[in-house]
């Protein structure tokens, strides 16, 4: 691999300014002008600091070519000089196999350390498990044989120490079949294996090795492909190699069956059950700047002292470095995931309102943040020195107050603004649209009656429900009714507007065919009361199935559709949120038609991008509109065939809408999860008209911005409407030094509408440490907000460059952010040991998953509209929903004790834990599905299913029956509590065991080698690992 | 023989024709020495309860450019079943149908005293009268309500299975589906954008799969209510529904800021009635009758904008080429006036407002289509109530007083020539042998498409005698017209009526005493008034008014006994002693003068001058005055200041007004209230009278006039001294010491006045 070509670039979020002017590659996706790059990786000397970590890599052969990646290694094919200087071991030693040369004999980066510790990666590996599960935790693989104790226990006693993998000191043994437990019989063999190694088969077939990323990989990673591809030399060498774990050196095919031990690496359920055991339950009070909350998983009481709660803000370092050098060189991305409208528990404080009543809120005169906790009160209380840019401001004089002994003001803790991390403001009209009050939002619900929804009974479900649902339309806790008004449009080639004013004895239809040039043919009775016009409107949902039950329409329009809506809102003069059932391609003659333009030779080249871009530019000029308007649109999509998600998705992604995906919707399979999707999104606490500002202290600010958000200039984020599940990922980098002692501390505020038409301010602040030591920053990582940060920016790169590009920043930022760590923080240790820091221990598994998601995997195998779906979905993820989605929970069923109520330990996704007695559940935030091994006991079928045998279980059912028994109970209770305040709703499959639908079950289990491509945990943790080594040496 | 007062008198009633000579100047030379153009007015559907219609198709010249229809003045060989075209001189054969013919069993259209014989056609597919409302909602509330009112009333009075449509109009325009139970279906337009019919039709769905309709149309007429029946519905079926719709209707109900008109698109809310007819029935009977309050204020056809402070164009702004929207909004108009014509549609124009709402615009869409322009203040006054209903009156037979889509084909004899016609008609561009070169009014075609017509429509038609002078006719000869008026008749048959009239010829040098005699100066006075109205549409008043004074003088000139230079001397014989006096009060109509009238106005008396009768528009030209009076039973009096009196009630009758006034005396009678003393009961009569004479007259006419009751000093008395001759004015009222009468305070020349220039110029040889 030639990532090290990689390791002077800028990370992707770091700005070099070392690396001359040119914008960086990483950060920049869409820059192909990365050419700069090279002298900074090149010479170490240069502008990047007294130690990157190429520097050693200092007087390699030049660039094999100017082809782009030959600057940066990365090219598939570049010769190999570059990435091993002088001995150059991978070619010399005619690389042992193919993936991972680090288990070759002569491993490039070992040449110049120890004989011994050539090729015995996978020993290190090995070993790994035993520093990074030292520390306190029971390691997994306690069957595992006696080097464990042996050798390696440096590291664990420490538990914020970092996971060493210390050279030599453990020979990765030949796992036993017992290696996990009773769960753990052997491997079934890999189905999707195409190609068995051109050696001699393994001796032991239970343990075949993962398949050759070099070959079979796909797209996986490619660099991996690319580089060590051409280098397989004999077919003696290009042995399985996904597996290092050759103990001996060059030790022939026959010696190396053995696998690495998945359970000896890192594992993401063993930290989420540290820290759970660590910290659930208790209370974590957020006085202290910039320490690192309890994991999204780990369930505890958050107490504002100060500090916004972790549900949010939640950062990616808890500790920046105090220069932008130090952030280059760790290219740890500084950001913060925001959801400002996040639900709070009811067992925590809900936000106080501030209202300063004409003057609104007390704000810094020079950079305009609003008083919070940071504010320093001097001279006797007469004067404030803003914690954001140290300007000294009056203090106005209502707002006066005495300082006490140590300089607070007497009434800190009477004003949630001098003591919390969270609250709101109550806007002036200053705030306001033309500095009017605004009106409370609408609701209006435009419904798709083009022939095929009509005929799948769709149409008459959605007219059905929204008579009960719209009882429930959001309201502010004193309110008796909800102030948002409803409006109903119908829409096949034209559309249909509804009067539905309640002094009307039936309501009126109004058809406007000029879809050209939409406009909004009523104003009065069109947005009204639901319990003034209930009458009207029950009258009107009983008739629209009726109405169009024998159109044969097919043809449908779309941008009109959203056009109509918004101009009935601008119109009303209110903000408010479009709910659009919609079905089809629009073909009809309007503005946004669309062609099926699914062109499956596009994937894997470098036209691949197109696929993810809308077709027309008039869906970002709607978007635009609507976001000006504060129109949000939500997108209820049922496609039976290729809709072009891509464009029609665009509108509801820019407008902080959300988009829901049904396909092939079936009325009687289907409608409970559609109905409970939309249920919760009528019902979601949700803000209008939004403007989000984040204000940070002097030193570093807020530079890029990911989410369903729109901005037209660089700060101020414009969102139509921002609800309780949407988060906005924001980018920080320097542009000064930080100083240990003041911190980093930022203020997101977000002036928004309210649900019955108040505006308001919300404010979240948060601070921040800064540390010169690089350890601490380090220390003070989540990985869980890094993944959520890379998965963003690389499905926003996703729409102007290559995915193999975006895959190969992805691993080489991994390895470097890695290298960097090994290089500055840890103990000094043989080259060729894998050193994980403790904050990112899993750091390679969730990057690894992230990697071979199906928007990052390029495969015409996957439907481009799905791919284009989660790459929306992922845009507004927040934290929690960013980490179930790429490493789904596992948890087995069978075994679960159905006296207790809380959830059972979940399981890594490995095929080794699943087992033919056991029943499994595995959930990702969209798709539930429930497993059922071939000798599952039958009670349990009994009890779950209300079937005698595995053999009667239906699965075609979407929920389960509803059955008394404690099985039932509590494997419907554990649904429950898995869907419980997840955006959507998800759809559960079940599954047999060895049955078809097994295919797409597998894909889930992230650890395994993917279907479709993307390789495994382990193989990656060595490919990993090596371009670590690379970059060292 | 009787007079030919009588003559004329018997020729008007038995075939509504009067013409300007009763016998012809025999060559063409002659002719244009008459000064007054041998021409006719013609009331094609004067209402003759005397002739019941014959229920077969009428016989035609076989002659392909003739066609004329057989009529009592052909020659029959009744032994040969021949007969001669009287125009061509073609022989044809009788159909077998008249195989029984002889001199005493003769058909009635042979009889001479059925020179109008009505044909009812026996073919053809009958299409249900079609009456589309064209709805203003930009009303004031109680404007709204009445109007309302009055639209549900008017579906009581159509006939049943008439089909009915409604289109409403504001800011936008909706277009009502009817058929709909449970819920009210309409599609709404943009008012701001220009549509095409084809346009139109698609977004209304009514684009019909064009092949098979046009080959199945024939074949199946059951299957009449096609695409188009989800706008247009038997009333019938749908007056419940559609009573509720107009009873719910609203006003518009987007916001009008401070300081703004309402957004009325009148213009495109007009185009879509027209194209929705166009698209589903063209050629069949249909009424568009548009309903508005106010001028079109957006999108095309747009007349003023919404700025309250920018007024609408004035007379002064029209002649100071000021009107920046005049000429854009009248070819839009126009242009829709025109495509209606062409489908045989008529447009009504209802337009009830205080100030100006674009008539003058919009008055192609009436005059063009035949529809009926009515003006008035609001929708809430009995003006528009009345009128509004009359338009639904019967006549003796049951049947609506209204037809459609008509053709006039006129066939002349060789000598004359047809020169055009003037009246709420366009021209169907058809040329033929009988087509003069010259124009007067609509001419270039022998016939013309009147869209909608009613009993008392009538048109001026103007000949050409083209016999050369040289070529001489042998005495006795008589020229002949034939008029053929094809139209759907209100009970939806296609019925022909064909009226054929034949005058003497004499040569006007030997017999310039007959000519003379047969002189109709009422039927002349009214179609030279039609002239000049038609010119003044066109040209300059002033232009136009010496236009009317030379043709005068030359008249005088040539009819008039007098030595030359002795303006004394002067005198003009009984048959042209008031066409003077007619051509003075015509100089002073509002037909010709704009002067304190708004162009507005001007269209509107203009559009009634130009089809109402002989007797209406002679109204209109000079009104007439009744004088009441405890000296003598009411009498007309001369239009005249020297008239009002002050112990006389007086009536005069403008057309357009009824004015009662009550001199001094007898207005301060009453206002002592001696009328409601026992014993002065029959000052109680006397202010009753001309009340009920009023009432009578209301009653009768459309469209109602503006009745204005008033009395001397107040200030509606001006709508009466504005038409009285002053003959005593502030000028001369001391010079003659005379006590009669009331002077009137203006500078306008009185009738002696003209009398005494006109006889100066008469008699002067310099001219």
């Amino acid at each position: 691999m030639s990532q090290q070509g990689y390791v002077a670039t800028p990370p992707y979020s770091q700005s070099q300014p070392g690396i001359g002017l040119s914008p960086p590659h990483y950060g920049h996706y869409g820059d192909p002008a990365h050419s700069t790059s090279p002298p900074g990786m090149m010479k170490p000397a240069g502008p990047l600091g007294p130690a990157p970590p190429g520097g050693i890599l200092s007087p390699g052969p030049p660039p094999p070519g100017p082809h782009q990646f030959g600057q940066n290694g990365a090219h598939p094919s570049g010769p190999p000089p570059q990435r091993f200087p002088g001995p150059s071991p991978a070619s010399g030693a005619a690389p042992s196999y193919a993936p991972y040369p680090p288990s070759a004999q002569q491993s490039p980066y070992t040449g110049s350390t120890s004989t011994s510790s050539v090729g015995q990666l996978g020993s290190q590996l090995g070993a790994m498990h035993i520093n990074s599960y030292g520390s306190g935790m029971t390691p997994p693989n306690q069957g595992s044989p006696g080097p464990l104790p042996a050798a390696s226990l440096q590291g664990p006693p420490r538990p914020p120490q970092p996971s060493i993998l210390q050279p030599g000191s453990q020979v990765l043994p030949p796992p036993p079949t017992t290696l996990n437990g009773p769960g753990a019989s052997p491997l079934p063999p890999p189905t999707h294996r195409q190609d068995g190694p051109p050696g001699p088969p393994p001796p032991n077939a239970q343990y075949q090795p993962p398949p050759l990323p070099g070959q079979n990989l796909g797209s996986g990673y490619p660099p991996q492909q690319g580089n060590y591809g051409p280098q397989m030399a004999g077919p003696q060498l290009s042995y399985p190699g996904g597996f290092p774990g050759a103990p001996a050196q060059m030790v022939g095919p026959p010696q190396l069956p053995k696998k690495l031990d998945p359970d000896a690496i890192p594992s993401p359920i063993q930290v989420i059950e540290n820290d759970r055991s660590a910290r659930e339950g208790q209370v974590y009070a957020t006085h202290t700047r910039g320490q690192v909350p309890p994991l999204v998983t780990t369930d505890c009481v958050i107490q504002d002292q100060g500090n916004a709660s972790p549900r949010y803000i939640r950062c990616t370092a808890y500790c920046f470095p105090c220069t932008s050098d130090m952030a280059k060189q760790a290219q740890i991305p500084l950001a913060a995931i925001i959801k400002p409208f996040a639900t709070i528990p009811s067992n925590e404080t809900p936000l106080y309102l501030v209202n300063h009543g004409e003057t609104g809120p007390v704000r810094c005169n020079r950079c305009k943040a609003y008083m919070c906790p940071f504010m320093q009160f001097i001279e006797g209380g007469r004067r404030y020195q803003c914690g954001f840019c140290s300007c000294v401001n009056d203090v106005p004089p209502f707002y006066f107050q005495h300082l006490d002994h140590i300089g607070r003001r007497l009434d800190h803790y009477e004003k949630p603004e001098l003591s919390l991390g969270s609250y709101e403001y109550a806007a002036t009209l200053d705030y306001c649209r033309k500095n009017k009050p605004p009106n409370p939002p609408a609701f209006i619900f435009m419904i798709d009656v083009s022939y095929s929804n009509i005929k799948s009974g769709l149409v008459k479900l959605i007219c059905e429900e929204l008579k009960t649902m719209l009882e429930r339309l959001p309201k502010e806790e004193q309110e008796e009714t909800s102030a948002i008004r409803v409006g109903f449009i119908t829409y096949n080639k034209v559309l249909h507007f509804f009067n539905v004013k309640s002094n009307l004895a039936q309501p009126q239809m109004m058809v406007v065919t000029d879809v050209a040039e939409i406009f909004v043919p009523l104003l009065d009775g069109f947005l009204v009361n639901y319990q003034e016009s209930q009458a009207v409107i029950h009258n009107l949902l009983d008739q629209i199935p009726e109405m169009f039950a024998n159109s044969n329409e097919n043809e449908t329009v779309f941008a009109p559709v959203i056009q109509a809506g918004m101009e009935a809102l601008k119109a009303a003069d209110c903000p408010g949120k479009l709910f659009i059932f919609h079905s089809s391609l629009p073909t009809a003659e309007a503005p946004g038609k669309l062609k099926n333009r699914d062109d499956k030779k596009l994937v894997n080249t470098d036209k691949e991008k197109i696929l993810f871009q809308p077709q027309t530019n008039v869906y970002d000029s709607l978007a635009k509109d609507c976001v000006t308007n504060g129109c949000c649109v939500t997108l209820f999509l049922f496609p039976n065939q290729y809709v072009d998600v891509a464009s029609l998705g665009l509108v509801p992604q820019l407008t902080g809408g959300t988009l829901y995906k049904y396909n092939n919707f079936q009325l009687h399979l289907d409608s409970q999860q559609f109905l409970n999707d939309l249920r919760n999104d009528i019902e979601k606490k949700i803000g209008f008209d939004a403007i989000m500002r984040v204000r940070t202290s002097t030193g570093f600010r807020a530079t890029d911005f990911f989410g369903g958000i729109f901005m037209n200039n660089t700060t101020d984020v414009e969102m139509a409407a921002i609800d309780c599940d949407k988060a906005v990922t924001v980018e920080f980098k320097h542009d000064d030094k930080l100083g240990e002692d003041t911190g980093a501390l930022i203020q997101c505020a977000v002036l928004y509408t309210t649900i019955s038409g108040q505006r308001r301010l919300r404010i979240h602040n948060l601070s921040l440490n800064c540390s010169s030591q690089l350890a601490e920053v380090y220390k003070s990582c989540e990985t869980d907000a890094l993944i959520n940060f890379f998965a963003k920016s690389a499905f926003k790169a996703v729409l102007h460059q290559p995915l193999k590009v975006i895959r190969e920043i992805l691993v080489n930022q991994t390895a470097h952010i890695l290298a960097c760590y090994r290089k500055n923080c840890a103990a000094p240790s043989t080259a060729s040991q894998l050193i994980l820091p403790d904050a990112m221990k899993v750091l390679p598994a969730y990057m690894n998953c992230l990697l071979k998601n199906c928007v990052l995997l390029s495969r015409p195998e996957i439907s481009t509209d799905e791919r284009a779906y989660q790459r929306q979905l992922v845009m507004t993820m927040d934290v929690a929903a960013s980490q179930i989605f790429f490493y789904p929970l596992l948890l087995p069923i069978h075994t679960v004790d159905v006296k207790s109520t809380a959830l059972p330990t979940a399981l890594r996704c490995l095929e080794s834990r699943l087992s033919e007695e056991g029943i499994f559940l595995l959930a990702n935030g969209l798709n539930m599905f429930l497993w059922v091994g071939v000798s599952s006991p039958p009670e349990l079928i009994q009890g779950i299913f209300n079937v005698p045998s595995f053999a009667h279980i239906n699965t075609n059912m979407v929920s389960l029956p509803e059955i008394g028994n404690p099985y039932s109970q509590t494997l419907r209770m554990i649904m429950g509590i898995i869907q419980q305040k997840r955006p959507y709703t998800m759809k559960l499959t079940i599954v047999k065991q060895r049955e078809q639908p097994e295919v797409v079950f597998r894909q889930f289990l992230v650890e395994e080698k993917g279907l479709y491509g993307g390789s495994s945990y382990v193989d990656f943790l060595c490919c990993v690992h090596k371009e670590i080594c690379q970059l060292l040496n | 023989m009787a007079t030919y007062l009588e003559f004329i008198q018997q020729n008007e009633e038995r075939d509504g024709v009067r013409f300007s000579w009763n016998v012809w100047p025999s060559s063409r030379l002659e002719a244009t020495r008459m000064v007054v153009p041998l021409a006719c007015l013609l009331t094609p559907l004067k209402e003759r309860p005397d002739l019941p219609p014959v229920q077969y198709d009428p016989v035609l010249c076989s002659r392909p450019t003739c066609k004329a229809i057989l009529n009592p003045l052909c020659q029959v060989d009744y032994r040969a079943k021949l007969w001669a075209c009287n125009f061509c001189f073609q022989r044809n054969q009788f159909p077998p149908a008249y195989a029984g013919i002889s001199e005493v069993n003769q058909p009635a259209e042979l009889m001479p005293q059925f020179s109008t014989v009505e044909y009812m056609l026996q073919r053809g597919a009958q299409t249900p009268l079609i009456f589309l409302y064209v709805v203003d909602t930009c009303l004031e509330e109680d404007d709204l309500q009445a109007l309302k009112e009055s639209l549900q009333m008017s579906l009581s009075l159509l006939p049943p299975d008439a089909l009915v449509g409604l289109i409403t109009f504001g800011r936008m325009v909706q277009v009502h589906e009817l058929s709909c139970e449970g819920i009210s279906k309409s599609y709404v337009f943009r008012g701001t954008k220009d549509l095409t019919a084809k346009q139109i039709q698609d977004m209304l769905g009514l684009t019909k799969p064009a092949m098979p309709m046009q080959q199945a149309r024939p074949a199946q007429p059951q299957e009449h209510p096609f695409v188009s029946s989800r706008f247009l519905q038997p009333v019938h079926k749908i007056d419940m529904n559609l009573t509720d719709l107009l009873g719910e209707l609203q006003r518009d109900p987007w916001p009008v800021t401070q300081g703004k008109r309402p957004l009325r698109s009148t213009g495109v809310a007009l185009s879509i009635a027209v194209g929705l007819l166009e698209g589903t029935f063209p050629n069949t009977g249909a009424r568009i009758m548009l309903f508005t309050g106010g001028p079109p204020t957006q999108g095309p056809g747009m007349v003023v904008g919404d700025e309250l402070k920018v007024p609408i164009r004035s007379w002064h702004d029209i002649e100071k080429d000021n009107a920046r929207l005049m000429k854009k909004a009248t070819k839009h108009y126009e242009m829709l006036a025109n495509r209606t014509a062409t489908n045989g549609h008529c447009i009504d124009i209802y337009a009830c407002a205080l100030d100006q709402t674009g008539l003058l615009e919009m008055k192609c869409c009436a005059n063009l289509t035949g529809g009926h322009m009515v003006m008035g203040d609001s929708f809430n006054t009995s003006l528009f109530k009345q009128t509004f209903q009359r338009i639904f009156t019967k006549d003796f037979n049951g049947d609506f007083r209204m037809a459609f889509g008509a053709t006039l084909d006129i066939k002349t004899s060789r000598e004359l020539k047809i020169a055009g016609a003037i009246g709420p008609c366009v021209s169907l561009n058809v040329k033929g042998p009988c087509v003069s070169e010259n124009e007067l009014g609509v001419g270039g075609t022998s016939q013309w498409k009147i869209c909608g017509l009613d009993p008392t429509s009538t048109l001026g038609i103007y000949f050409e005698v083209v016999n050369q002078h040289n070529a001489p006719i042998p005495q006795g000869g008589r020229g002949a017209i034939q008029f053929v008026t094809h139209y759907q008749h209100s009970s939806t048959q296609r019925r022909i009526r064909v009226t054929t009239v034949a005058r003497n010829w004499a040569d006007a040098q030997s017999q310039l005493r007959h000519i003379e005699a047969a002189f109709d100066q009422e039927a002349a006075a009214v179609l030279m008034a039609r002239l000049g109205v038609f010119r003044a549409e066109s040209e300059e008043g002033p232009d136009v008014l010496r236009w009317l004074d030379r043709q005068l003088i030359r008249l005088c000139q040539k009819f008039g006994q007098y030595n030359k230079d002795d303006p004394n001397s002067f005198r003009l014989s009984d048959t042209f002693s008031l066409y003077p006096q007619f051509m003075f009060h015509l100089r002073r109509s509002p037909f010709l003068q704009v002067f304190n009238n708004s162009p507005d106005e001007s269209s509107y008396y203009r559009h009634h001058f130009a089809r109402q009768d002989l007797t209406q528009s002679l109204i209109m030209i000079q009104p007439i005055l009744y004088s009441y009076s405890f000296h003598g039973p009411p009498e007309p009096v001369l239009l005249d200041s020297s008239s009002i009196l002050a112990d006389r009630i007086l009536l005069m009758d403008t057309f357009f007004q009824i004015v009662i006034y009550l001199g001094e005396t007898i207005a301060q009678w009453r206002k002592a209230g001696y009328q409601d003393m026992p014993e002065y009961e029959n000052f109680k009569h006397l202010l009753q009278a001309p009340l009920d004479d009023a009432q009578e007259i209301l009653q009768a006419r459309f469209p109602m006039p503006r009745y204005i009751n008033t009395e001397h000093g107040g200030s509606q008395a001006r709508f009466l001294l504005s038409k009285v001759n002053p003959s005593q004015t502030h000028n001369n009222l001391y010079a003659w010491g005379q006590e009669t009468g009331a002077p009137i305070l203006t500078d306008d020349v009185s009738l002696q006045v003209f009398m005494d220039h006109l006889k100066k110029l008469a008699v002067s040889s310099a001219s």
